[in-house]
């Protein structure tokens, strides 16, 4: 166990330099730097080429490189030309909105597809389990962000139960009773439209977890030795099958980052997708750079957490 | 259950059906998959065969005088915000959507299935190494990656575009073939042309790969799939084609706007329900090819 999960993270470690020099590089590729834009025509060119010089841009790569590494261990990652502010503090008012969101979404999410996952596998082939299917295959061909748009139309703009746009109410103090509300209330819609497109591959999976745990030997045994059939259910093939689900949560993380680039922006919700969108059109790579090393740094810490736990469930993993 | 088995086959003609002939015979007995393909032939008969009637640069062309026109007698679906015919942009998106899904679809084929077959049939260090690399790319998010590159890109069309989609795209159908050939390598078949004296690259071309088919078109089906939903997603996000090259994305991008979103209902929901019929018609598609490959699931 430990020595799997030890291996396993030492795996990270290229993996982690490997993004870091791709994403540098992509930084390095990125049309214009901090100065262009920022001065006015009058300036002299040498005066800009000192200036550069200064700030060490015509460094060779590698020194540039090691700069920025330097700066990101310590967390500095740089200054942001357009909202005029460290990126760390930046990033730092939006991963929280990003964060809770995520969280949201994934509770949603097991809450939605276990008892669909179990419904659906325990009455298999049933019109019980053909009505899931039918709603897990739809979700799986519906664009998440075609899903959005219309949840948006429906409950937001038609209905008005739900805010459409922000993630609280301006105005509110921080920290009382309403400001969390209003939070809760701004990330609902948001986070039961990510749930629902995104749901599909849990419960098809818990499904055919379940379809395979029934047929096993000590489901039998259990059967047999009378078992009633709520006991053999939550208790036998419950347990045998939601384990491998608990694995998949690593790996969710990757699809949240990508689910959340659209529902942040469709939904308004300030956050770190949005940032990126804002980034990118605002041509501001030092945010650019720093969203695109946070998103993947958490993405290879989800997969590694769900190998942890893979092993941990499954011990055929570790051995191999 | 082995007798079963026994009277069927005894039931049966001789020569076991061909390929084509499966194929044929699951699409019949799938009313919905038969439907869906005709479907799709019919719309991509129609937005080639169109565009060739239709110039794509005078239904770009911004029209001042007619913005925001619902539907009536001049334009059956309305005008956008620059007075274009939103009807026209639904055909020429549809094209250029499924261009590009295509495009994709066939370029990640050829990378992804001679990445697998060399990585499975060679295994070994190889192998090793090869997975590794697939691993990394594996675990970068798709939609921020690609955003990225298409914003460092500095003029791009058609072409960048699906090689930037294709260059992180390729690893599913990679993997996939991977495992096929390390279990296809292994039988004897395979193991008989070794021994005969085949060269790898003819044991691979005339063996391995006819073995894989079925797995490579299924995959490459429901992919095509797929494809769809990234690059309207995508174009959706503004990071796709750009205005003067409507995909069905950039129709659904001015739903951003709060007024179109709940007033102007011609401009999306078409090109919403497009998306959603063409995904959900190549999906059925590929579920029926997939149950004619697997002998347990069919239904003809």
């Amino acid at each position: 166990m430990w020595k799997f999960s030890v291996r396993r993270t030492l795996i990270m470690i290229p993996q982690l330099i490997v993004l870091s020099i791709l994403i540098f590089v992509l930084g390095q590729l990125m049309p214009g730097d901090a100065l262009s834009g920022q001065v006015g025509p009058d300036v002299d060119p040498a005066r800009l080429d000192e200036i550069r010089e200064q700030m060490g841009w015509n460094d060779p790569w590698h020194e540039q490189y090691a700069r920025w590494m330097g700066g990101v261990l310590q967390g500095d990652l740089g200054e942001s030309f357009r909202f005029k502010m460290p990126v760390t503090e930046l990033i730092g008012q939006r991963i929280v909105n990003s964060f809770w969101l995520s969280v949201a979404t994934l509770i949603l999410t097991y809450i939605i597809a276990i008892p669909l996952g179990i419904t659906s596998g325990r009455f298999n082939d049933t019109w019980r389990d053909q009505l899931i299917t039918g709603y897990s295959y739809v979700g799986f061909a519906t664009p998440l962000f075609i899903f959005a748009l219309v949840m948006l139309w429906l409950f937001g703009f038609t209905l008005g139960w739900f805010p459409t746009s922000g993630s609280v109410t301006p105005g509110l103090e921080p920290g009382t009773f309403e400001y969390v509300m209003s939070k809760l209330y701004h990330l609902l819609l948001p986070a039961i439209s990510m749930a629902l497109i995104t749901t599909y591959s849990t419960i098809q999976y818990l499904r055919n977890e379940i379809v395979d745990t029934k047929q096993k030997d000590f489901i039998i045994t259990a059967r047999a030795k009378g078992a009633s059939e709520t006991r053999v259910y939550n208790r036998h093939i419950l347990r045998n099958s939601l384990l491998p689900i608990a694995a998949f949560l690593g790996f969710e993380i990757t699809g949240l980052i990508g689910g959340s680039i659209f529902i942040e922006n469709i939904f308004g919700y300030p956050g770190m997708g949005q940032l990126l969108v804002e980034s990118i059109s605002l041509r501001d790579y030092t945010v650019l750079t720093a969203v695109t090393l946070l998103f993947g740094i958490a993405s290879i810490l989800g997969a590694l957490l769900s190998d942890i736990i893979l092993s941990i469930v499954d011990p055929r993993i570790r051995i191999k | 259950m082995e007798n079963k088995v026994k009277e069927e086959k005894a039931n049966q003609p001789n020569k076991s059906p061909s390929g084509f002939s499966i194929i044929w015979r699951e699409l019949v007995r799938d009313k919905l998959a038969l439907i869906s393909l005709f479907f799709l032939l019919g719309i991509i008969a129609f937005v080639f065969g169109i565009a060739f009637v239709l110039d794509q640069d005078e239904i770009v062309k911004v029209d001042l005088f007619s913005i925001y026109e619902p539907p009536g007698e001049e334009f059956v679906l309305g005008t956008d915000y620059g007075g274009r015919d939103v009807f026209g942009q639904l055909i020429i998106g549809t094209r250029n959507s499924l261009t590009i899904a295509l495009l994709v679809t066939l370029l990640t084929g050829i990378i992804g299935v001679a990445y697998g077959v060399i990585s499975g049939y060679f295994g070994g260090q190889i192998d090793n190494i090869m997975m590794r690399i697939l691993d990394f790319f594996m675990i970068l998010p798709f939609t921020m990656i690609v955003i990225a590159f298409v914003a460092i890109v500095p003029k791009y069309n058609t072409i960048t575009f699906s090689l930037i989609m294709t260059a992180f795209l390729w690893m599913g159908i990679a993997r996939l073939i991977r495992s096929k050939a390390l279990q296809e390598k292994e039988l004897d078949y395979i193991q008989a042309s070794k021994t005969l004296g085949s060269s790898n690259f003819k044991i691979i071309f005339t063996q391995l790969l006819p073995n894989c088919s079925s797995l490579i078109i299924v995959t490459m089906t429901l992919n095509l799939a797929a494809n769809i939903g990234l690059e309207s997603g995508l174009s959706f996000l503004g990071f796709g084609f750009p205005e003067s090259t409507p995909s069905l994305g950039t129709l659904l991008s001015y739903a951003t706007n709060p007024q179109t979103l709940e007033y102007r209902w011609w401009i999306w929901v078409p090109a919403s329900i497009m998306i959603l019929l063409l995904m959900l018609s190549v999906n059925n598609v590929g579920q029926a090819l997939k149950r004619a490959t697997d002998a347990r699931q069919r239904r003809g």
